[in-house]
């Protein structure tokens, strides 16, 4: 019995140091005081950190981001919201087919769905930037968004809402006053996971946003050039550390209230 | 009181090809305690759920006090409901709850606080504001879900097994108190239950229920004494079938020829005519003797015991006679199966006792 536990603590180990070894250079090296990605490390500087901050076109792209991911994780949160309450909620004919037509995207090669938007773009005549890479987003987002959500409603005690209804709530009153509420853990882990899969998402903004860099098309012109490196290494440190911040909130938020303590948990939306 | 409070006019519910409510008419009468009470499946809570406005008819129409409500939304009615499960919000505490459903009422602030106050000490959770329904019990979220009902003054409070889940001892209570409140307050309660003696214990009226239809609707006691079918005698409390054909009419009595064990004169509670008509004849257990010697009762037949099975207040006896091929059921508070030598026994029956029930 021991061997048998130190062989899966061992491979427990290896498996994380795979996962995150690489990671980690990227804070080591963000630090050291040289241009290139080498050891021996020479010497430890806040520096790059700094010229990161001082360049404005990283603050546009940033901004760029941001709206994007916003726009993008709102919309594929609500749009996923009213498909996971229809399923879980209802029996319907195709219900299957409607299911798996909305996780297809997760599915296909994400360049594939970038060249069909922008081929599809483009032929009806509109122009490049953050409006067809929101849209790709949303795309993109909305089977993320439809699994935590499902997650979140199945196995939801519908009752409550008849309860509501029988108390003398309309059905907007209902959505209002009792699912959401308790919905909502699952609506913030979705948007925030849907706003960081938008956030790092590359290939779909890479073929769509033409000018309008968003932050991971600005790392990428960044690094064609070696002296730039330093600074998208303090980014890319920064941007870890957020994302990671996110995911772990989301995931905290996702399992909160559900099992043991789901009847002791409420967010107070309204008194 | 007005005698057709609620009226079910021709309702019929169908979902598919599954008629769950099939053409049911009654009335029910304002502060009426009444029970529908039925197997699983046999439409009751779909018939609460149309009263409540969860579900629309396939056809007919409802009438409460006077006007009709078939088409209006749950959050229109007058009427409130205690579910099943109890559906406290789980994200609200105790007061919130029995607030939740006063918002739309037009209440000021004092009355809001009043009734709740009154409502809570109605069904003794005073000091349970703060909770929520995680840190409950079983009886206590019951509670809670009936104050929130009450608390709106419904004219009809509806009730969904909500006994169901509690333990036997508590449940006794709880019937106990549902019908001192109801008392109290005057409301009538439609109660949906499969306990057939929670029904017979606690309601005024009791409907029985067998695939979407009514199969009785009368006083508990008129239930218990005087079944109109098979399936109404066989629900309610237990009883020994024998089968007989009709002879001729006596006044208000028939002559009927039981098999096995001849011709008697036995009370034609069915109004029966006709002659050499396919009848069952239905004996309660309680209602014969069982004893060591032979008696004087209408009938008395020797027989041997095969089994027993003590209840505490009372033991039951499986007897096998030479006369009637089924195994009778007899209880006895007196005996128990000590009392007899090698099972040796006369059960007896008076022909009083005895119901007519029409063969499917």
């Amino acid at each position: 019995m021991e061997q048998k536990n130190n062989t899966l603590l061992i491979y427990t180990l290896l498996y994380f140091a795979f996962l995150y070894i690489p990671v980690l250079f990227l804070p080591i090296f963000s630090f050291n005081d040289a241009n290139y990605m080498s050891f021996p490390l020479s010497g430890f500087t806040t520096e790059h950190y700094e010229e990161m901050w001082a360049k404005t076109n990283l603050h546009k792209a940033l901004w760029a981001s941001i709206k994007v991911g916003v726009v993008a994780s709102v919309v594929s949160t609500t749009i996923a919201l009213f498909a996971a309450k229809a399923f879980a909620r209802y029996k319907f004919r195709g219900q299957n087919i409607s299911y798996g037509a909305i996780m297809i995207p997760f599915l296909i090669p994400e360049i594939i769905l970038a060249v069909a938007i922008l081929v599809i773009w483009l032929s009806l005549g509109f122009k490049l930037g953050l409006v067809p890479v929101t849209l790709g987003h949303i795309l993109f987002c909305t089977p993320f968004a439809m699994l935590i959500l499902i997650a979140r409603i199945e196995g939801f005690d519908f009752s409550l809402e008849e309860a509501s209804r029988d108390l003398g709530e309309n059905a907007w009153g209902t959505f209002y006053r009792v699912s959401l509420p308790l919905y909502l853990p699952g609506i913030i882990a979705s948007l925030l996971l849907s706003f960081i899969i938008s956030f790092d998402e590359f290939v779909l903004a890479f073929f769509l946003t033409g000018s309008d860099a968003t932050l991971p098309m600005y790392m990428w012109a960044q690094m064609r050039f070696i002296q730039k490196l330093p600074h998208v290494l303090a980014l890319g440190a920064v941007i870890i550390v957020f994302t990671t911040f996110i995911v772990l909130l989301a995931f905290w938020l996702r399992n909160l209230g559900q099992g043991k303590e789901k009847a002791e948990f409420g967010i107070k939306i309204h008194e | 009181m007005n005698d057709s409070f609620i009226q079910i006019n021709q309702i019929s519910k169908h979902f598919g090809n599954v008629k769950a409510v099939d053409d049911v008419s009654f009335q029910i009468k304002e502060g009426e305690f009444f029970s529908l009470l039925g197997p699983s499946g046999c439409g009751k809570t779909t018939l609460l759920r149309l009263l409540a406005g969860f579900e629309y008819p396939t056809s007919g129409n409802l009438l409460l006090d006077g006007s009709d409500i078939t088409a209006l939304p749950p959050d229109k009615r007058p009427t409130n409901m205690v579910f099943q499960n109890y559906a406290i919000f789980p994200h609200i505490n105790v007061e919130k709850n029995v607030q939740f459903g006063l918002r739309k009422l037009g209440l000021t602030n004092d009355e809001i606080i009043k009734r709740v106050k009154d409502v809570l000490s109605l069904v003794k959770l005073e000091g349970y504001e703060e909770r929520y329904s995680s840190q409950l019990s079983g009886g206590q979220r019951q509670r809670v879900a009936l104050a929130r009902a009450l608390v709106r003054q419904p004219k009809v409070l509806l009730l969904d097994e909500p006994l169901g889940a509690l333990d036997k001892k508590l449940r006794d209570e709880m019937q106990l108190e549902l019908r001192t409140l109801q008392k109290e307050i005057g409301i009538t309660f439609v109660f949906v239950t499969h306990d057939q003696q929670e029904a017979i214990s606690m309601s005024d009226r009791v409907a029985v229920m067998s695939e979407g239809k009514i199969q009785q609707m009368s006083s508990p006691n008129e239930l218990y004494k005087n079944p109109q079918n098979i399936f109404v005698s066989d629900f309610i409390g237990e009883t020994n079938f024998l089968k007989a054909k009709t002879d001729s009419k006596d006044g208000e009595y028939i002559n009927v020829n039981i098999e096995d064990l001849g011709l008697f004169k036995i009370k034609n509670n069915l109004n029966i005519s006709e002659n050499a008509s396919d009848v069952i004849c239905s004996v309660r257990p309680e209602t014969m003797m069982i004893d060591k010697e032979k008696s004087d009762w209408d009938i008395c037949l020797q027989g041997k015991i095969k089994q027993t099975s003590y209840l505490g207040e009372m033991t039951k006896f499986y007897v096998e006679t030479k006369e009637i091929e089924k195994i009778i059921t007899v209880s006895s508070q007196y005996f128990d199966n000590q009392s007899f030598q090698d099972g040796k026994c006369f059960i007896s029956i008076n022909l009083n006792d005895i119901s007519l029930l029409n063969k499917k």
